[in-house]
């Protein structure tokens, strides 16, 4: 039996772009997580027409969700915990991000400098781009990989 | 504890006591000469750069201090697959103070993060090359007694040149600078720069021809066209001589107008120039020397008369 019932404590993302869900999946790195997680597509919204939601049961504390601002701004965060919803979170973009996405600048020193970490800062508010601590290249997250969990 | 990533790292007062300092040890260069004593700089250069290790090295050795390093990766544990993160490690033990060169973009960052000694960022790749721009500000400074209060005209290739980008973003912080950029259409300074000058309310002029406004600038600082930016050899052809300085073009020019040039040249200023006294990039890499010894002094905290605890 399909089970997208109530979570006791995790996540519910909701107006997703519809369509969006399976990306903001492995953008989440949630194939990587022992978390139950449930995917609707295509949902009916007045708001949007048509939305995902993806429901995460996992322990709030353990899942970083910077990423998400980068990606959509517009995604409603609700926390749950003992099965009620204890915070709406806004999302913004986070000043810094930092292990999440890998700077695709071909000269960059993280190209080939081991275990360096990958951090962006925040650079245009308005665009939503970030520059690399290092080559300091301007870059929309979206368009970078992620860095893989190891 | 401090070290130099990018021509801003430092503000406008710092600089002004940069400056002082190496004005200073231009005088009295017998002051200076023993300062350094016991002292070792590091220049750990990835790549060859002569030019740049020489003046670092000669700085040194102008204090006092001695110098010690490697000049390409393949001479180096780089070669054997090292990070830039052991080396400085192993580097902070042999040394008191570090001049990094590096083909890929950040990499003395990555050194500065890890280092116990100060590290200064020699050149990484096309990001930047923060002690060439502070040589150029010392040089305008020192000939022409202030930073500020000039029409500065920036010739050549003005799009791929981290070193006039730096210089512009450099001098756009002073007072009452006028700035004229002479380059062909494809080689235009990037959109970010000029934008940088629109919200500083920074006088601009971008033209095609030197000749036509040489005789209104104070400084003309020349870079290299290479014929590889040219989309077709017709331009090329066409414009090659718009920006190779010559004596003709210079009686154009006031009798005080100096003419700087990072160096190395190839032909864009015309040998017969170099007896004009107002051909200043000989000079100009004297400065050098002289704002890496401020540099390196400073850095490693002499100024204050003490030694850094390790
Ligand atoms: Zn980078």
């Amino acid at each position: 039996m399909l089970n997208v019932g109530k979570i006791e404590e995790g996540f519910v993302l909701d107006h997703i772009k519809a369509g969006q869900s399976l990306s903001l999946y492995h953008h989440l790195q949630l194939d990587t997580r022992d978390c139950t997680v449930a995917m609707i597509m295509n949902a009916k919204s007045d708001k949007m027409g048509k939305k995902d939601i993806l429901k995460v049961e996992c322990d709030i504390n353990d899942l970083n969700l910077d990423v998400l601002a980068v990606i959509d701004r517009n995604i409603t965060v609700n926390v749950i915990k003992d099965g009620e919803i204890i915070q709406k979170k806004e999302l913004t973009l986070p000043q810094e991000i930092k292990r999440v996405f890998k700077c695709k600048n071909p000269r960059c020193i993280t190209s080939i400098e081991q275990e360096l970490p990958h951090i962006f800062f925040l650079s245009d508010e308005t665009k939503g781009l970030y520059r690399c601590k290092y080559c300091e290249e301007k870059f929309d997250m979206r368009s970078l990989e992620r860095v893989k969990i190891s | 504890m401090r070290h130099l990533m990018n021509p801003l790292d430092f503000t406008v007062e710092e600089l002004e006591k940069l400056f002082d300092l190496a004005n200073d040890m231009e005088k009295n260069p017998d002051r200076y000469a023993n300062v350094c004593h016991g002292k070792k700089l590091a220049t750990c250069f990835y790549e060859p750069s002569t030019r740049t290790r020489l003046s670092f090295e000669s700085a040194m050795l102008n204090l006092g201090g001695s110098v010690l390093g490697f000049s390409s990766a393949d001479s180096s544990s780089a070669a054997k697959g090292e990070s830039v993160s052991d080396t400085i490690r192993v580097i902070s033990c042999y040394a008191d103070i570090c001049a990094m060169r590096h083909p890929k973009e950040g990499a003395p960052m990555v050194a500065a993060e890890r280092s116990k000694i100060p590290v200064i960022n020699a050149g990484d790749g096309g990001h930047q090359h923060p002690t060439q721009t502070l040589t150029d500000l010392l040089t305008i400074r020192s000939l022409k007694g202030k930073l500020g209060g000039f029409t500065i005209g920036l010739c050549g290739d003005l799009k791929f040149g981290r070193t006039v980008h730096s210089l512009i973003e450099a001098l756009a912080r002073y007072d009452d600078v006028n700035f004229i950029f002479i380059s062909p259409e494809e080689l235009k300074v990037p959109d970010y720069i000029t934008q940088m000058l629109k919200n500083k309310n920074i006088g601009y002029e971008e033209v095609i021809s030197l000749d036509e406004v040489i005789g209104r600038l104070d400084l003309l600082y020349m870079t290299r066209v290479q014929r590889e930016r040219f989309f077709n050899e017709e331009d090329y052809i066409r414009l090659k001589d718009f920006y190779i300085l010559t004596k003709e073009k210079m009686k154009a020019a006031r009798e005080d107008m100096l003419v700087l040039h990072p160096l190395p040249r190839v032909n864009e200023i015309s040998v017969e120039i170099d007896d004009d006294p107002r051909a200043a990039y000989f000079k100009q890499v004297q400065y050098g020397v002289y704002v890496r010894m401020a540099l390196i002094y400073t850095l490693l905290g002499l100024e204050q008369g003490g030694d850094k605890a390790c």
